[in-house]
C-alpha cells in the first residue's frame, strides 16, 4: 500500500435524525469501531453506536464513600487518638459534631472523582486526534453532525464503507487521514 | 440543507400561557445561536462603556488591595471591632457574599435536576457570579483572623506543634463547607465550559485565541461517547451540588445558632439563612442580567420570561425570610427568657433600631410589589427592587451580627460599634473585585451556555419516529 494511512471515512449530516439513523444502520450492518459527533449531547446517537453504559456514576459513588470514610476517620483519629481534648465533658468520639465535615468530604471527593473520572475515561486532555484532519470538522462544534467509521473496524473497506455512508442521508462523505 | 420554517420555531417546544414570553425568541437556529454568543467575545470590539466600567471597578479593586495591605500591616485594630462586638463588617460581608453565591448553584444545579429549560441561558453567568462571590466571601474570614499568614492552621495537617484543629467547632465546619463549595462550584463551571470552549477554538480566527481556547477545551470533539459520560458527570455534579448548597448556608448559620448569644441561638436559623441566601442571590442575578441583556443585545436569549421567573423566586424566598423574621420575634417572646426578650426590644427600639426597620422595609414590604405583573415585566423597576433587596439583606446580617452582640447579658459589658473608613474600604473593594471579574468574564468566556441553548431549539429534537425506536 502506497496510500497514506487512513483514520476512517466520515459522513456529515445536517440533522440529528440523519445522524442517528445512519448510526443505527451502520451498527446493523456490522460496524463496531465508529464514533458519532454532535454539537450538543445526543443520547440516541450514543445508544445507536452501542455505547449504553458509563462507569462515571460508579466511580463517583466510590469517591464519595472514600471521602466520607476519610472525613470521619480523620476526625475520629484526631479527637480520640492524636489530640484528645475534653470539651464540656462530651465523649471524645462525639460523632454528631463530626457529621458535617464527613458530609462535606463525601461531596468533595464524589464531585472530584466524577469530573476527573469523566475526563480520564474520555481520554482528555488529548492534544491530537485524527478526526480534526477533516477540514469540515470544525462544524461539529457548531451546527453539523458527523459519523466516522474507523479503519480499525474489521468490516472496514475503503470503497465499500464509503458507498455505505453515501447511501445514508449524509450531505458529504470523505476520507480522514490518520 | 433545508431548515425548519421559522415561524413557530420554539413554540413547538413549550406551551405558553397567554402573555408569557418564550424562553428563546423564535427564529433561532443552531448557527445563529452559536454565532450570536461567540461574536460577543470574538468579534465585538471593546467599547468605551466596557472600558469605563472596568476602570472604575479595577480602581475599587485596588482600594481593596490597599486596605488589605494596611490591615495586614497594622492589624484588625484599624477596623471598628472591639469587645463586645468582635464580629463586625467582616462577618456581615462574608455572610452577604456567600449568600449571593447560592443563587448561582440553585440555577445551575437544582433547576437542572428539576428540568427547568429556562435556566439554560442564565446558568453560565450565574455560576460565574457564584465563583466570584465565594472568592470575595472567602477573603473576609482570612482577614478577620488577624494573622492571615497563619490561616492555613485551619486545615488539618501534621505539624511540629503537635496540635490539631477542633472539629467540634462550627467555625471549622465553615472552613470545610466553604472550601468544598468553592471547589465544586469551580468544577461545575469549568465542566460546563468545555464544549463551549471547543466551539471558541473552532471559530476563533486569531492564532493566540485559538491556542488558548484550544488548551482549555482539552481536545473536546463532541464524540457521542464523550457526551454520554459528560452528561452523566454533569448530572452527578448537579446532584451533589444540590445538598451542598443547602448545607453551606446552614453551616454558616450554625456559626451563630450553635452559640448561646441571645438572638442567635434559634433553630429557625438554617432554613431562614438558606432562603435569605437564595433571595439575595436572585437579586444579584437580576442586577447582572438586566444590564447584560441590554448592553449585549441578548434580549432574545435572556427574555422577559427569565426576569419574570427570577422575580417570582425572589418573591417566594422573600416570604420565607419574612416568616423567619416573624419566628425570630415569636421565639424571643415564647422563650420566656429575659435576655431574649430584651434582645428583641433592643433590636427594634435600641440605638440601632433604624437598621431593623429599614430591613423590614427593604426585604419584606417593598418587594411585595413583585406580586404585580407590571413590576415584574419592567426591567428598570426589577433592577431597582433587586438593589433594594441586596441592601436589605446586607442590613439583615448587620442586625444579626452587630445588634445582637452589642448588648448581650451584662449591662456593664455593653458597648457600641462604629465602622471605620477601613471597614467601608474593604467592603467597597470586594464590590470592585466582584464586578471587575464579571467584566472580564463577559469579554473572555461565553456568558451564555451555547451547547445547552442548542438543545432548546426545535432543530435539535429528534423526530418522533426516530426517537420512538426501541
Amino acid at each position: 500500500m502506497t496510500e497514506q494511512p487512513l483514520h476512517g471515512v466520515i459522513a456529515e449530516f445536517t440533522t440529528p435524525d440523519g445522524l442517528v439513523l445512519a448510526c443505527r444502520k451502520a451498527r446493523a450492518a456490522g460496524y463496531r469501531r465508529m464514533d458519532a459527533y454532535s454539537p450538543f449531547p445526543l443520547e440516541a446517537a450514543a445508544d445507536a453506536i452501542g455505547f449504553k453504559k458509563t462507569r462515571v456514576p460508579l466511580l463517583a459513588l466510590m469517591g464519595g464513600i472514600l471521602g466520607g470514610l476519610s472525613g470521619f476517620l480523620l476526625q475520629y483519629w484526631v479527637h480520640v487518638w492524636a489530640y484528645p481534648l475534653n470539651i464540656g465533658g462530651r465523649p471524645l468520639n462525639s460523632w454528631p459534631s463530626f457529621v458535617i465535615i464527613t458530609f462535606e468530604m463525601t461531596i468533595l471527593f464524589a464531585g472530584i472523582t466524577a469530573v476527573v473520572g469523566m475526563l480520564v475515561l474520555n481520554g482528555l486532555p488529548q492534544p491530537y486526534h485524527p478526526v480534526f484532519n477533516h477540514p469540515r470538522f470544525t462544524a461539529a462544534s457548531r451546527d453539523r453532525f458527523f459519523l466516522c467509521i474507523e479503519a480499525v473496524d474489521p468490516k472496514f473497506n475503503r470503497e465499500e464503507t464509503k458507498r455505505f455512508l453515501q447511501a445514508t442521508d449524509a450531505v458529504d462523505v470523505a476520507e480522514v487521514a490518520d | 440543507m433545508d431548515q425548519l420554517p421559522e415561524t413557530n420555531a420554539t413554540t413547538t417546544l413549550e406551551r405558553l400561557l397567554p402573555g408569557q414570553s418564550p424562553v428563546l425568541t423564535p427564529g433561532h437556529t443552531l448557527e445563529t445561536v452559536t454565532d450570536k454568543i461567540v461574536s460577543i467575545v470574538l468579534r465585538r470590539p471593546v467599547t468605551l462603556g466596557w472600558v469605563g466600567g472596568f476602570v472604575l471597578f479595577f480602581g475599587l479593586m485596588n482600594l481593596l488591595l490597599f486596605a488589605m495591605s494596611y490591615l495586614f500591616y497594622r492589624g484588625v485594630g484599624i477596623w471598628g471591632i472591639n469587645i463586645p462586638v468582635g464580629w463586625g463588617f467582616a462577618i456581615v460581608n462574608f455572610v452577604w457574599w456567600i449568600g449571593i453565591g447560592h443563587a448561582g448553584t440553585l440555577i445551575s444545579a437544582i433547576l437542572l435536576l428539576l428540568k427547568q429549560g429556562w435556566r439554560n441561558s442564565i446558568n453560565r453567568f450565574a455560576e460565574a457570579m457564584t465563583l466570584f462571590a465565594v472568592a470575595c466571601a472567602g477573603l473576609f474570614p482570612v482577614m478577620h483572623t488577624g494573622r492571615p499568614w497563619l490561616a492555613y492552621w485551619l486545615f488539618p495537617y501534621p505539624n511540629t506543634m503537635g496540635v490539631w484543629p477542633q472539629f467540634r467547632s462550627p467555625l471549622l465546619w465553615d472552613v470545610f463547607a466553604v472550601s468544598t463549595y468553592a471547589t465544586i462550584s469551580a468544577l461545575f463551571w469549568f465542566v460546563g465550559l468545555i464544549p463551549d470552549l471547543a466551539t471558541f477554538r473552532d471559530t476563533a480566527k486569531d492564532r493566540v485565541a485559538k491556542v488558548i481556547y484550544g488548551l482549555l477545551a482539552m481536545g473536546w470533539r463532541g464524540s457521542a461517547r464523550h457526551w454520554k459520560r459528560y452528561e452523566s458527570a454533569y448530572l452527578l455534579l448537579a446532584g451533589l451540588a444540590t445538598p451542598l448548597v443547602l448545607s453551606v448556608h446552614t453551616v454558616v448559620s450554625f456559626d451563630f445558632a450553635v452559640s448561646i448569644v441571645p438572638g442567635w441561638h434559634t433553630t429557625v436559623f438554617p432554613p431562614y439563612f438558606v432562603a435569605g441566601a437564595i433571595y439575595s442571590g436572585f437579586a444579584m442575578v437580576l442586577v447582572l442580567a438586566i444590564p447584560i441583556r441590554y448592553f449585549y443585545g441578548v434580549q432574545d436569549m435572556i427574555t422577559m420570561r427569565h426576569l419574570d421567573n427570577a422575580a417570582k423566586v425572589m418573591l417566594g424566598t422573600g416570604l420565607i425570610v419574612a416568616y423567619g423574621y416573624i419566628m425570630d420575634a415569636f421565639y424571643a417572646y415564647y422563650s420566656g427568657s429575659f435576655y431574649e426578650m430584651f434582645m428583641f426590644k433592643n433590636r427594634m427600639f435600641g440605638p440601632m433600631g433604624w437598621a431593623y426597620w429599614c430591613l423590614i422595609l427593604f426585604n419584606i414590604l417593598i418587594p411585595q410589589a413583585l406580586w404585580i405583573r407590571k413590576v415584574r415585566m419592567n426591567p428598570a423597576m426589577l433592577f431597582v427592587t433587586s438593589l433594594i433587596v441586596l441592601l436589605g439583606m446586607w442590613l439583615e446580617r448587620f442586625v444579626i451580627v452587630v445588634v445582637s452582640l452589642h448588648r448581650d447579658f451584662l449591662p456593664s459589658s455593653w458597648g457600641s460599634y462604629v465602622a471605620t473608613r477601613w471597614d467601608y474600604a474593604v467592603f467597597v473593594g470586594t464590590l470592585g473585585l466582584f464586578f471587575c471579574a464579571m467584566f472580564l468574564f463577559v469579554r473572555l468566556m461565553p456568558m451564555i451556555t451555547i451547547f445547552e441553548m442548542r438543545t432548546l431549539l426545535p432543530q435539535a429534537k429528534l423526530s418522533e419516529e426516530v426517537a420512538a425506536h426501541d
